[in-house]
């Protein structure tokens, strides 16, 4: 089953003529409307005219998570804020969120990639298709819910969280497909056997998963929990969110909506491309987007495109899942967190000293992440209340800021282990 | 069908197309539209072989047509209906016809001429009617009837149009965008070069914004019609001032 048959099926050559055409396009306009890339070009001595081939992309600068800061909120727009019609961002303090926008053709390009990759997993008209991603400024919920609608399913907008409720949903509406992360489908199906139900009681039939990586022995396990057939999709709000690549049933591997997404796999460190078929890290240009083109944006998402092609007939290049990151960032129940967010935020709070050290663990299905934050010697010898009343302060900032809950436990001054050079900040004993 | 890469021409020292890349599907109607001067034209005008390409590459089935004298595109299945319809005012509208079949004489199947003057009067009743009229004596419509007319009698796999609405009435272009429609779904395939865009994209498939020489979006013409630059620059609406009232 396909969704735009005509477009996912393309033969190499006109997927080709179709993507420099588009890239050709692409960076006119944002040499035109992007001062950002109009001074980068410039700075090179470079002009969008150059370009006659896809191999001249590499002859153009990289675009990061820190030019997007840098720009905050609307510097890297390419239309004037009436134009846009949508806006979302990530996690993070004010002044490292990242901003993106949508115009009304990106919405419904955004929505009709969804759809692919929803219809390569299974997903038809009939399904009800339950949503567990939280609705808000995430890409992520809001992505695939177009999607979904655009197909015909039936979307129940359920958000995250509240498993209990989450299930009963699933029992009552007969839901259908269900569409999340895969530590929480893991976590659906522990409830569902702590509360004696089997999955048989329930219709699912499909899963989509993505937002954080996973494994196929996880896999394995949240098919036998749910009885289900499941996909991985991958993509990310400073692209487009999801949408970007999806597996068919077929599960070798991703499949990269190539006529809009211009994908390279570089070495981390000498950002030159990888040999065809090793791992590195994905850098994408948008081909079509309207509202918030990338040039050559480092996604920091380690994985490979795959040789050959798929038995389902999509020609679209296929990547692997992505199997970790080239920066710090830690995903914590599909929330992205920087080390840095939290230092920032403890740098803030008074009495804190400047070490702490994330802990992340993996508790049955889901992440748990604990903070471990040295205070100033004075509050330790004080009352229990003060500790307390400072732990609860740091929590809430903690999760207010970083959109996701984790603990807090304060130590006293100098416990944390210091190593010569540089901290270990960031302890993650998750396996997948 | 076409496949047009990095495509540059232009007239002595002018450079009016840059690095130009583009594709047409066979049965596609695409469009290309842009303010005067953009390029438009030319564009066509280098496919047909009318004016010489600098650098780039037309592949038309496959083979590069690049360079090859108007003729001889001509043969390979690419017509042009010129700008300004270009009929020939002292001859008949049936010798105007005629005259478009050279292509079938050479290639020995003249018989079918016959069949084929019939298919465009069916097409175009009115040339029917006027058959023996002076081409010159015939209204703007009936002109670019005319000139439509005489590039089918060559049989194009492909038919490119250079502003076939200039100058007629809303009622006649409608009659003009018609007949194009009716072309695709024969199983022609239409390059139309407009400046009325919103017709344009009214029947097109997808389209191009030329803009100095540059292709500077492309896109289902769905897409580009509610695309607010395109609607601004080259639909006529003032967004701004409608916002106000």
């Amino acid at each position: 089953m396909y969704w735009e048959p005509d477009k996912e099926c393309l033969d190499r050559e006109e997927l080709e003529q179709i993507q420099i055409e588009r890239l050709q396009s692409t960076l006119t306009r944002v040499y035109q409307h992007v001062p950002f890339y109009r001074k980068k070009f410039n700075a090179l001595g470079f002009s969008p005219e150059d370009v006659g081939s896809l191999a001249d992309l590499g002859r153009l600068p990289f675009t990061t998570k820190a030019d997007l800061r840098e720009n905050y909120p609307y510097g890297l727009f390419a239309v004037p804020m009436r134009e846009v019609v949508r806006v979302h961002a990530s996690s993070g303090t004010t002044g490292l969120a990242t901003v993106v926008g949508y115009t009304r053709n990106d919405i419904r390009m955004w929505s009709n990639l969804v759809a692919r990759v929803l219809t390569a997993g299974g997903v038809t008209k009939d399904d009800v298709v339950q949503i567990a991603f939280g609705y808000g400024l995430f890409t992520g919920a809001f992505g695939i819910h177009y999607g979904a609608e655009r197909i015909g399913a039936s979307v129940i907008p359920a958000s995250s969280g509240n498993t209990a409720r989450q299930i009963q949903i699933m029992r009552d509406f007969k839901t259908t497909a269900l569409v999340s992360t895969p530590s929480y489908a893991l976590l659906v199906g522990d409830t569902l056997q702590e509360m004696g139900i089997p999955a048989s009681a329930l219709s699912l039939r499909y899963g989509l998963f993505g937002a954080e990586p996973w494994s196929d022995a996880m896999r394995r396990e949240i098919e036998g929990k749910l009885g289900i057939v499941a996909t991985d999709n991958y993509g990310l709000s400073e692209v487009i969110g999801p949408g970007v690549s999806g597996e068919c049933l077929e599960r070798q591997g991703l499949h990269i909506n190539e006529d809009h997404f211009l994908v390279e796999v570089i070495h981390p460190e000498t950002l030159q491309p990888v040999a065809p078929g090793e791992e590195g890290e994905l850098v994408i240009t948008t081909l079509t987007k309207e509202a918030f083109p990338m040039i050559r944006y480092r996604t920091r998402d380690l994985t490979r495109l795959l040789p050959g092609t798929c038995p389902c007939g999509r020609t679209g290049r296929r990547m692997s899942r992505v199997t970790g990151r080239t920066d710090d960032m830690l995903i914590i129940k599909g929330v992205n967190v920087f080390p840095s967010q939290i230092e920032h935020i403890l740098f803030e709070i008074e009495g804190t000293e400047p070490h702490y050290q994330i802990v992340v663990d993996r508790k049955g299905a889901m992440d748990e992440a604990t903070v471990l934050v040295e205070v100033e010697e004075s509050i330790f010898f004080d009352q229990m209340r003060r500790q307390k009343e400072m732990m609860d302060r740091i929590q809430k900032r903690l999760a207010h800021e970083l959109g996701v809950h984790v603990d807090v436990r304060l130590v006293e001054p100098k416990t944390l282990a210091r190593s010569e050079g540089k901290a270990r900040r960031v302890i993650d004993n998750r396996k997948l | 069908m076409l496949r047009i890469k990095n495509l540059e021409s232009g007239y002595g020292r002018l450079k009016v197309l840059k690095k130009v890349t583009m594709h047409i599907r066979s049965g596609e109607i695409v469009t290309i539209i842009g303010a005067n001067g953009a390029g438009k034209t030319s564009l066509l005008k280098t496919i047909a072989g009318l004016l010489p390409a600098r650098s780039g590459e037309i592949l038309f089935d496959t083979k590069d047509i690049g360079n090859l004298p108007p003729e001889k595109v001509v043969f390979r299945g690419c017509s042009l209906v010129p700008e300004g319809r270009q009929v020939f005012a002292p001859m008949t509208v049936r010798e105007n016809i005629l005259l478009g079949a050279y292509t079938q004489y050479r290639n020995g199947k003249g018989g079918a001429v016959r069949d084929d003057i019939e298919r465009v009067y069916g097409i175009f009743p009115r040339l029917r009617e006027r058959e023996r009229q002076l081409a010159g004596t015939l209204s703007g419509g009936e002109q670019q009837m005319l000139a439509i007319a005489r590039a089918l009698m060559a049989r194009p796999k492909l038919i490119m149009m250079d502003e076939p609405s200039m100058g007629l009435a809303p009622l006649v272009i409608r009659d003009i965008f018609a007949v194009i429609t009716r072309l695709r779904k024969e199983g022609g395939t239409v390059l139309l070069v407009e400046q009325n865009a919103r017709a344009a994209l009214g029947i097109a498939d997808r389209g191009y914004v030329l803009e100095t020489g540059r292709i500077i979006m492309e896109g289902e013409a769905e897409e580009l019609l509610s695309n607010r630059e395109v609607q601004r620059a080259y639909l006529g609406r003032d967004l701004d001032a409608e916002g106000k009232m």
